[in-house]
């Protein structure tokens, strides 16, 4: 489908390279929008305009940073107060990976609340969940490149998670290292996969997209569209509506590079890297913190680990738990029996979601705190919960629930609301 | 075609079987040979030459008091040598018998009952223990405590409480003489 314009130069690109079609049916008035979307939908174009802003910031970097042992904690401190705008950019990046993160759990939790990920959108879900798992790496790697004391610490406990694994454990540790502990051939290693996994995800991305529109976007009411009346083209309606949302998100995310820019981050990592003293303290980045909580939720006396005390140690239980609690998300489509997608029409739902909020919530405040008293009872219940509502509440509760009626179409619920408004 | 017809289902058979083991041993050997591509690519990750070289360390133990612990690097880790006061020597026999989480007898883990040699690793997740300095906390055993997520070990090095699962770990070591040990 060919466009034909009044500009003879466009019209002979168009011909040999369809590049103005595809742009305008990717994101222009070609592309037909459920009309009803709201702002939560703003996070998905937010997620790809801070991935293009931390590949940009990134490459930059790169250009100033060495990856070396020696040398790397001093190229960052060079990049801050020689380099001209390094700062800047600095704190651009990191930052940027935790809007990036914030942008994104927004984005995921937008999906299970209006039941994105069901027929026919189960493999653009897990498209999204392998994105999440590659910007963890990428994130986790990044962390490293620096070269202080949290970077030193977390890569050690980090990688150590694998020796976990039975009888090949430790070989498995010394390929990730390179030697026999964190070490130069690892943070080579680091900055070069760093750079890499962006443009993985950039990949990813684009898979994401085309299975997106494939069946268009998900809509607040969950309902099929049924036809022309209940879309509008993307632009210029969604173009204007996702750049002032992020306009907004700007404002939120340079009020933290200009005012707190250590906000997210670990005094600690101001610290050079020293092999021979562990900070008392270790703690990963907040995006991690949920994650963290569950790993170390598992030891002998917690008993979501007694039925397999006989089998495996402790240790290598919470690794399982920890990579289960993003890997069972590849199920939710399965996992949850109801044939309605938005919460809107499913109650019981709808709370269930709210206290899983809660629940990632207070893992990541426990997760932050150091691993004694009642913060490991808090965590342990806080972790049974997380699997519970992914394995027993979320397939009973949508089995068992009675939703609400749903409306005919977006667009009879859009005319209804109005005649309501009217007679009011 | 219809000629031949007759013919081919009585060869088609073989046919279709010598197709079928082209086919198979092609693809046999094109998975072969692109596993065996792929190694130099995964082997390049483990430890290069110039990092194996750099495995053994040699330390004189003359200065070190009774009582006394230092830290030597060895395979850019830590390696913990405590020079045991007879309480502690006493206090980690007595043990053995103890319900350990992973059971070794104090006698099997050292050569010479005073000098405890032990990569100073913790067990769980790769922190370094605290205990080697008197004004460091020593754990609920007397030996060393891993401020990360809690796991004591004993005047022997041994688990005995928290999530770690393992013992601490000894490395291979060789006394030269009285006075020095060649770890490695």
């Amino acid at each position: 489908m060919s466009k034909q314009f009044k500009n003879p130069v466009l019209n002979w690109i168009e011909y040999r390279l369809p590049i103005f079609s595809f742009i305008d049916d990717s994101v222009g008035s070609g592309y037909p929008t459920p009309k009803n979307l709201n702002y939560w939908w703003n996070f998905g174009s937010l997620a790809g305009f801070v991935l293009v802003i931390m590949i940009a910031s990134g490459i930059v970097l790169a250009m100033h940073y060495t990856a070396h042992v020696d040398y790397a904690f001093n190229s960052i401190e060079r990049i801050m107060r020689d380099v001209n705008y390094g700062w800047l950019i600095r704190y651009i990046h990191m930052n940027g990976g935790s809007m990036f993160f914030i942008v994104v759990y927004i984005h995921l939790l937008r999906g299970m609340y209006y039941g994105s990920y069901k027929a026919p959108r189960e493999l653009l879900w897990i498209i999204g969940v392998f994105i999440l798992l590659a910007m963890m790496a990428t994130a986790f790697m990044g962390y490293v490149l620096p070269w202080g004391q949290m970077s030193f610490w977390g890569a050690t406990v980090i990688t150590n998670l694998f020796s976990a694994i039975p009888i090949v454990g430790d070989s498995i540790v010394t390929l990730l290292w390179g030697g026999f502990s964190v070490d130069n051939p690892t943070l080579n290693r680091f900055f070069s996969l760093h750079y890499l996994m962006p443009f993985v995800i950039v990949g990813l991305v684009v898979v994401h997209l085309w299975a997106l529109h494939e069946h268009k976007s998900n809509n607040p009411l969950g309902v099929d569209i049924k036809g022309e009346q209940d879309l509008i083209p993307f632009h210029p309606y969604f173009t204007s509506k996702d750049l002032y949302g992020m306009a907004v998100f700007m404002m939120f995310f340079m009020f933290f590079v200009f005012f707190a820019p250590n906000f997210f981050g670990e005094p600690d990592n101001y610290i050079p890297a020293n092999p021979l003293a562990t900070p008392p303290h270790i703690v990963p980045e907040w995006y991690f913190l949920p994650y963290y909580a569950i790993l170390r939720a598992f030891t002998k006396d917690f008993f979501l680990y007694w039925p397999v005390a006989w089998l495996i140690t402790a240790k290598l239980a919470g690794v399982i738990a920890m990579f289960s609690s993003i890997l069972l998300l590849l199920l939710l489509p399965w996992l949850d029996g109801s044939k309605v997608r938005s919460s809107k029409f499913r109650p019981y739902y709808a709370m269930a979601f709210w206290v899983f909020v809660i629940d990632c919530l207070v893992l990541g405040y426990v997760g932050g705190k150091p691993a004694e008293g009642t913060f490991i009872v808090i965590g342990q219940i806080a972790t049974a919960y997380y699997f519970a509502h992914l394995v027993i509440i979320i397939p009973l509760v949508s089995r068992l629930e009675r939703p609400k009626p749903i409306p005919e179409s977006i667009s009879a619920a859009v005319t209804a609301a109005h005649a309501k408004q009217a007679g009011e | 075609m219809s000629d031949t017809a007759s013919t081919d289902t009585e060869t088609g058979v073989d046919e279709k079987s010598r197709r079928d083991f082209l086919y198979v041993s092609t693809a046999a050997v094109g998975a072969v040979g692109s596993a065996i591509a792929v190694w130099p690519f995964i082997d390049q990750m483990n430890p290069a030459a110039d990092t194996l070289a750099l495995s053994s360390t040699e330390v004189n133990l003359d200065a070190i008091e009774v009582g006394q612990s230092i830290t030597v690097v060895w395979r850019g880790k830590p390696v913990f040598i405590r020079h045991r006061t007879p309480e502690e020597i006493a206090a980690a026999k007595k043990d053995d018998t103890a319900d350990l989480i992973d059971p070794e007898t104090d006698a099997s883990r050292t050569q010479k009952p005073e000098w405890l040699i032990m990569v100073g690793v913790c067990t769980h997740l790769g922190c370094i223990p605290l205990g080697q300095k008197t004004s460091e906390p020593r754990g609920d055993f007397g030996g060393w405590f891993c401020p990360c997520h809690g796991s004591h070990y004993d005047t022997s090095g041994r688990i005995r409480k928290g999530p770690a699962p393992k013992n601490l770990h000894i490395p291979t070591y060789t006394f030269l003489n009285d006075t020095s040990v060649k770890i490695g």
